[in-house]
C-alpha cells in the first residue's frame, strides 16, 4: 500500500490525537477543580484512554484490510502489531491510574500534571510501537524518555525520587547519544531512513557479486550495537540496566509498576518492528552474528537480574530486579529474529506477544499489592508482609498467585508464557540459552518464595487485620483471574498467534 | 468421563471447602472426607471393573485442549495408573482422618489445598498427554510447599523450600527434554504431538528422529533426573528426611505414600515405555555402552544399602522412616534397571506395597509423637505394656516393611531382586544386604521403643484410639492381603508389563 500523505493520515491518527486533546484537558480542568476533588483530574484522564481505545478499534476496523497502512509519509505505520500493542501500553496507563488513585505517596497538588505526563508518556509509546522510520524512532523515544524522566522524580519531598530521576536522566542522555550515533551510521550506509527501504537497500549492498563491498556486515554490526543500546535501556538489559533498581526504588510504586510493564512492552515492540522491517531478508541478520550478541545480552540479563535480586529486602527493588530478569527471558525470543528462517522467527514474536500479555497481568498485579501493603501497613520492605495471610487473606493469596506465575509455575500463566517462549528457542536449537533460561527460573523460585514465607510462614508481629475497598478487591482479580486462567485457554494462544508483523 | 470425574471431583471439593464458613471446623472436616470418599469408591469400581486380560488403554477419554499446540485433555488407564490410583484414592480419606485432631490452625485452608494435592496426583496417573501429564506433576508442588511450609515442625520453612527447589530444578530438566520431544515428535510443525500412546509408537519406528539413540539417551537423561528428585534416587534424595521430618502426619504419609510413587510411575511410563534406547544405555551391559550399562542398577543398589544404614544410625523415628524410605524404593530402582517381566512386575508390585507400608509406618509415628510429642527413639521403652494394641500393628508394620515372606513387602523386593539376579547378579547379591540391615533396624528399633523397662513418664500414655485405628486398618488387611495373594495385584498390571516389556524386547513369557 502506497504511504498516505498528511491530511489523510489524520483520520488514522485519532488515537493519539485523542490522547494529546485529553493530555491538554485534563491540565485546564486541573486549574478549576478544588485540591480536594483532584480525582475528577484522574478520571478525566481514565476518559480519555477510554475514548482512544474506542478510537483504535474503529480505526483498526476501517482499515479492515490485512494489509498495513503506512501513514504521514511512511513516518509509522498502522498494522495489526501496533494495534495489540497500543492496546495492551493504553491498558497499562489505565491500570496505573487506578493504582495512582489509591496510592497515598502521590501528592494531591502535582496531580494534574500527574495524570497529563502519563498520557503524554502515552502517546509516545504508541508512536514507539508504530515507527518505520529511524527519525520517528528516535523521536518517540526521546518523548517516552523526557515525561518518564518528570514522572520517576515525581515524589518532590523525596531525595530517593529526586536521585532516581537524576539517575534516569544521565543513563538516559548517555544511551540515546548512542543510538542517534548508531542511527545515523546506519543512515549513512543506506541512504534512507524508511526501514523498509534500508532492508531493500542492505540486500543490494551486502550482495556478493558486489566486488568492493560498501557496506560491510562488520559495519553493519557496530551501527546495530549502538542502536541496541538506546533499545535495550528501554527494556533494561544488561548492561543497560544499572539505573532500573534505583529508578524503580525511587519512583512512586504505580509509576515503577508503569515502567517496569508498558516501557518494557514498548521496547519490544520497537525492538521487533526495527528488526523485523528493517533486516527483512532474514539471511542478512543471520550474516552479522548479531544473534550471538543478543544472545549474550539476554543470558546475561536474566542471571544478573535474578542474582541481584536474591539478598534484597526492599519488595519494590526486588520487582525491579525481577523485571531486569523478565526482560531476559523476552530477549530469548529478540535471539530468534536472527536465526534466518521465517518459521522461526515468528514464532519468536508470537512467543513475546504472549510473555508480554501474561507478564502484563502478573506484574502489574504484584505491584498492585506492592500499593496496597504501603497505603494499609506503611512500608515496602519484605519483613513488613509477615504474617500478611492472616492480616489481609485475600491480598496475600493474589500475591502469592503473582510471585508464583512470575516464577512459572503450572498452572498459573507464567509457566504457560515460558514455556512458549522456551519451546520457540529449542526450535531455534538454541540450547544453552534455554538452559541458562531454565535455571534461572529456579533461581528466581528462590526470592519470589521468599516473599510468599513471610506471609504465610512467619507470624505477625502487628496482628491488626487490614481492611481494604470492595473496588479494591474488584481491581485484583481483574489480575488474579487473568493470571490463573490465561495460559488454561487456547484463545490467546491463537490471539498471539495471529498478530502478525509486517 | 468416569475418570475425569476421579480426577476433578477433589478439585470440586475444594471449591466446595473454600465457600464455607472459616469457623465452622467439624464441617469443613466432613466434607473433606467425603470428597475424598467419593474418588475412592470410583477408584475401587474402577479396579474392579478393569479388564485384566487387557493391556491396552481403558476408559479413555480424549478432548482437544490447547489446540495450537496440540495438546489433548487426553486420560485413561492401565493396570498400573490403576493400581496407583487406587492405592492414591485410598490414602485420601485416611489423611483426612489423620488429619482430624492434630491440625490446630487453618483448617479450612488446609483441608482445601490437600483436595488440590489429591486432584494433581490422580490426574497425574491418569494422564496420557505429556503436557498434560507435566501439569498435573507440578500442580502437587505448590500445595504441597504450603503444607509443609505453613502446618510443618520447627524447620518447615527450610524443608519446604528445599523441596520445592529441588523438585523445580529436576521439572526444568524434564521441560526441556519434553519440549525437545514434542518438537522431534514431526518435522512438520502442524504434526507434531504430545500423546503419549503415539509417541511412543514414534519412538518404534525406524528412523523417526526420535529412535535416534543419541537423542534418547538424552532425553531419558533430562526425564530421568525430573522423576529421580521425586523418587528420590542418590544423589538427589536429601530434601526427603527434612521434608519427612518437618511435614505434618497425613502429608508425610502423602509424601511416601504417593508423591515418591510418582517418580517412579514417570519412569516406568515415559522412560521405559518411550526411550527403550535411552533406557538399554543405561541398563544393558554391552561393548557400546561400557560401564553406563551399570548405572540404573548401580543407582538402585547405592540407595537400597545407603538408605538401610542410613535409617539404622537414625535415633528419630520419622527419620527412620524416612531413610528406610529411600532404602526400599532403591529396590524399585532395581527391579526397573533389570527391564525383564520379572523385575518390571517386582518394581511396580513393590511401589504399590511401599505406598501401602510406608503410609502405616508413618501414620504410627504420628499416633506415638501426637501423645509424647516428640520422636526419639531412645526416649521410649516398654511401650508395650502400655499400648498393647498399638504395638501389635506396629509390628505388624514393621514386619512387612523389613520383607516377613507372607506379607506384602516381601513379594516386591524378592521379585525385584529375582529379575536383576538375572542381569546383575553381583548387585542383586549385594543389595540383599539392606534387606539384613533393614531387619536390623526395625527390630532394634521395636526393642527400643516397646520393649524394656516402661519409662515412668509415659505411664498415662493413653492407648491408640479408635479413629487411628481406623486408618490403619485398611492398609493392615491390604499387607496380609497381598502377602499370602500377590496376584490380586499382579494380575492388575501383568498384561500392561508384558506390553512394555515387548517395547523393549525383554518380554519373557510365564509368571
Amino acid at each position: 500500500m502506497k504511504p498516505l500523505e498528511n491530511i489523510p493520515s489524520l483520520a488514522y491518527f485519532t488515537p493519539e490525537i485523542l490522547l494529546v486533546i485529553f493530555a491538554a484537558a485534563v491540565i485546564i480542568l486541573d486549574l478549576l477543580v478544588k485540591n480536594r476533588e483532584s480525582q475528577k483530574v484522574a478520571y478525566l484522564a481514565l476518559i480519555g484512554l477510554g475514548s482512544a481505545l474506542v478510537a483504535i478499534i474503529v480505526t483498526n476496523s476501517i482499515s479492515a484490510s490485512s494489509e498495513p497502512v503506512p501513514l504521514f509519509w511512511g513516518m509509522i505505520q498502522l498494522d495489526g502489531f501496533a494495534v495489540f500493542f497500543k492496546i495492551l501500553l493504553l491498558l497499562a496507563t489505565a491500570a496505573t491510574i487506578l493504582f495512582s488513585l489509591r496510592s497515598e505517596e502521590l501528592d494531591a497538588k502535582l496531580k494534574g500534571e500527574y495524570y497529563a505526563l502519563l498520557l503524554a508518556v502515552t502517546f509516545g509509546m504508541f508512536l514507539m510501537a508504530s515507527s518505520t522510520n529511524l527519525l520517528m524512532i528516535f523521536i518517540a523515544l526521546e518523548t517516552v524518555s523526557l515525561t518518564s524522566y518528570i514522572l520517576a522524580g515525581f515524589l518532590t519531598h523525596s531525595p530517593r525520587s529526586s536521585e532516581a530521576a537524576f539517575k534516569y536522566i544521565t543513563y538516559g542522555a548517555v544511551a540515546s547519544g548512542t543510538m542517534l550515533f548508531g542511527l545515523s551510521l546506519l543512515f549513512g550506509m543506506t541512504g534512507t531512513g524508511d526501514l523498509s527501504e534500508i532492508s531493500d537497500q542492505l540486500v543490494i549492498l551486502l550482495a556478493p557479486e558486489q566486488e568492493t563491498p560498501l557496506v560491510t556486515p562488520l559495519a553493519l554490526l557496530i551501527s546495530i550495537t549502538f542502536i541496541l543500546a538506546g533499545i535495550g535501556y528501554k527494556i533494561a538489559s544488561v548492561p543497560f540496566h544499572m539505573w532500573s533498581p534505583d529508578v524503580y526504588e525511587g519512583a512512586p510504586i504505580p509509576i515503577t509498576a508503569f515502567l517496569s510493564v508498558a516501557s518494557k512492552a514498548a521496547g519490544f515492540a520497537l525492538l521487533l518492528r526495527f528488526f523485523y522491517t528493517g533486516f527483512a531478508d532474514t539471511k542478512i541478520m543471520h550474516s552479522i552474528d548479531l544473534g550471538l550478541l543478543l544472545a549474550i545480552v539476554s543470558a546475561l540479563t536474566m542471571t544478573i537480574g535474578n542474582l541481584a535480586a536474591l539478598p534484597q529486602q526492599n519488595v519494590k527493588r526486588l520487582l525491579a530486579y525481577s523485571s531486569i530478569a523478565h526482560g531476559g527471558y523476552l530477549l530469548m525470543g529478540a535471539v530468534l529474529l536472527t536465526s534466518g528462517n521465517a518459521a522461526i522467527v515468528e514464532r519468536g514474536v508470537g512467543a513475546i506477544i504472549f510473555y508480554l500479555i501474561v507478564y502484563f497481568f502478573m506484574n502489574l498485579g504484584a505491584f498492585y499489592v506492592v500499593v496496597l501493603i504501603a497505603n494499609e501497613a506503611g512500608t515496602e520492605m519484605i519483613d513488613g508482609y509477615r504474617g500478611l495471610s492472616s492480616r489481609a487473606p485475600l491480598v496475600a493469596g493474589a500475591m502469592a498467585i503473582f510471585l508464583f506465575s512470575l516464577t512459572g509455575i503450572p498452572i498459573l500463566a507464567g509457566f504457560f508464557g515460558k514455556w512458549i517462549l522456551f519451546t520457540a528457542v529449542l526450535e531455534g536449537k538454541l540450547y544453552w540459552l534455554a538452559f541458562v533460561g531454565l535455571i534461572n527460573s529456579v533461581i528466581s523460585l528462590y526470592y519470589y518464595a521468599r516473599i510468599v514465607k513471610v506471609m504465610y510462614f512467619e507470624a505477625a508481629e502487628d496482628t491488626d487485620k487490614l481492611s481494604f475497598s470492595k473496588g479494591t478487591f474488584a481491581l485484583l482479580s481483574v489480575f488474579v483471574v487473568p493470571t490463573i486462567f490465561i495460559g488454561l485457554l487456547n484463545i490467546f494462544y491463537s490471539l498471539s498467534g495471529n498478530i502478525r508483523l509486517q | 468421563m468416569l475418570l475425569s470425574l476421579i480426577i476433578f471431583v477433589p478439585l470440586l471439593g475444594m471449591i466446595v471447602v473454600l465457600l464455607l464458613p472459616r469457623d465452622s471446623e467439624e464441617l469443613i472436616k466432613r466434607v473433606t472426607l467425603a470428597f475424598t470418599l467419593i474418588p475412592l469408591a470410583l477408584a475401587v469400581y474402577l479396579f474392579i471393573a478393569y479388564d485384566r486380560s487387557d493391556a491396552g488403554t481403558q476408559h479413555a477419554v480424549s478432548v482437544p485442549w490447547i489446540e495450537t499446540f496440540h495438546i489433548n485433555y487426553h486420560v485413561g488407564i492401565d493396570g498400573l495408573s490403576v493400581t496407583l490410583m487406587l492405592l492414591t484414592a485410598l490414602l485420601g480419606p485416611i489423611c483426612v482422618l489423620a488429619s482430624w485432631r492434630n491440625i490446630e490452625k487453618g483448617i479450612k485452608a488446609y483441608m482445601a489445598l490437600f483436595l488440590l494435592l489429591e486432584t494433581g496426583m490422580l490426574g497425574f496417573f491418569a494422564a496420557l498427554d505429556l503436557f498434560l501429564f507435566f501439569v498435573f506433576f507440578e500442580l502437587t508442588l505448590l500445595p504441597m510447599y504450603f503444607l509443609i511450609g505453613v502446618w510443618g515442625g520447627p524447620r518447615r520453612e527450610y524443608a519446604a523450600i528445599k523441596f520445592f527447589l529441588y523438585t523445580l530444578f529436576g521439572s526444568v530438566l524434564m521441560l526441556v527434554a519434553l519440549i525437545a520431544v514434542y518438537l522431534n515428535s514431526s518435522i512438520i510443525p502442524e504434526e507434531r504431538t504430545f500423546d503419549i500412546p503415539t509417541l511412543i509408537s514414534l519412538a518404534g519406528e525406524t528412523e523417526h528422529a526420535l529412535a535416534d539413540p543419541t537423542f534418547q539417551i538424552w532425553v531419558f537423561l533430562g526425564f530421568f533426573i525430573g522423576f529421580a528428585v521425586k523418587v528420590p534416587i542418590f544423589p538427589f534424595h536429601t530434601w526427603l528426611p527434612d521434608a519427612h521430618v518437618e511435614a505434618p502426619t497425613a502429608i508425610s504419609v502423602i509424601l511416601a505414600g504417593v508423591l515418591l510413587k510418582m517418580g517412579t510411575y514417570g519412569l516406568v511410563r515415559i522412560n521405559m515405555a518411550m526411550f527403550p534406547e535411552g533406557m538399554a544405555f543405561f541398563t544393558e551391559v554391552t561393548e557400546e555402552t561400557g560401564l553406563w550399562g551399570y548405572s540404573l542398577a548401580l543407582l538402585g543398589f547405592v540407595n537400597i544399602v545407603y538408605g538401610s544404614f542410613c535409617a539404622l544410625a537414625q535415633t528419630d523415628f520419622k527419620k527412620l522412616v524416612a531413610y528406610s524410605s529411600i532404602g526400599h524404593m532403591g529396590f524399585v530402582i532395581l527391579g526397573l534397571a533389570a527391564r525383564n517381566t520379572m523385575g518390571v512386575n517386582g518394581a511396580i508390585l513393590q511401589m504399590f506395597n511401599h505406598g501401602v507400608i510406608s503410609a502405616m509406618l508413618f501414620l504410627l509415628v504420628g499416633v506415638l509423637y501426637d501423645r509424647a510429642h516428640h520422636r526419639e527413639i531412645n526416649g521410649f521403652g516398654g511401650l508395650g505394656n502400655r499400648m498393647p494394641i498399638y504395638m501389635g500393628i506396629t509390628t505388624l508394620a514393621f514386619m512387612a516393611s523389613l520383607g516377613l515372606p507372607g506379607l506384602s513387602g516381601f513379594w516386591g523386593e524378592a521379585l525385584s531382586l529375582f529379575g536383576a539376579f538375572q542381569e546383575f547378579e553381583i548387585l542383586a547379591i549385594l543389595s540383599t544386604i539392606g534387606i539384613v540391615v533393614g531387619a536390623a533396624y526395625f527390630l532394634w528399633t521395636l526393642q527400643r521403643v516397646f520393649l524394656g523397662k516402661l519409662n515412668p513418664k509415659y505411664e498415662e500414655l493413653p492407648e491408640i484410639n479408635k479413629r487411628e485405628i481406623l486408618t490403619l486398618v485398611p492398609l493392615g488387611i491390604l499387607t496380609i492381603v497381598l502377602g499370602v495373594w500377590p496376584n490380586f495385584a499382579l494380575d492388575m498390571f501383568r498384561e500392561s508389563v508384558a506390553e512394555l516389556t515387548k517395547l523393549m524386547g525383554t518380554f519373557q513369557a510365564g509368571l
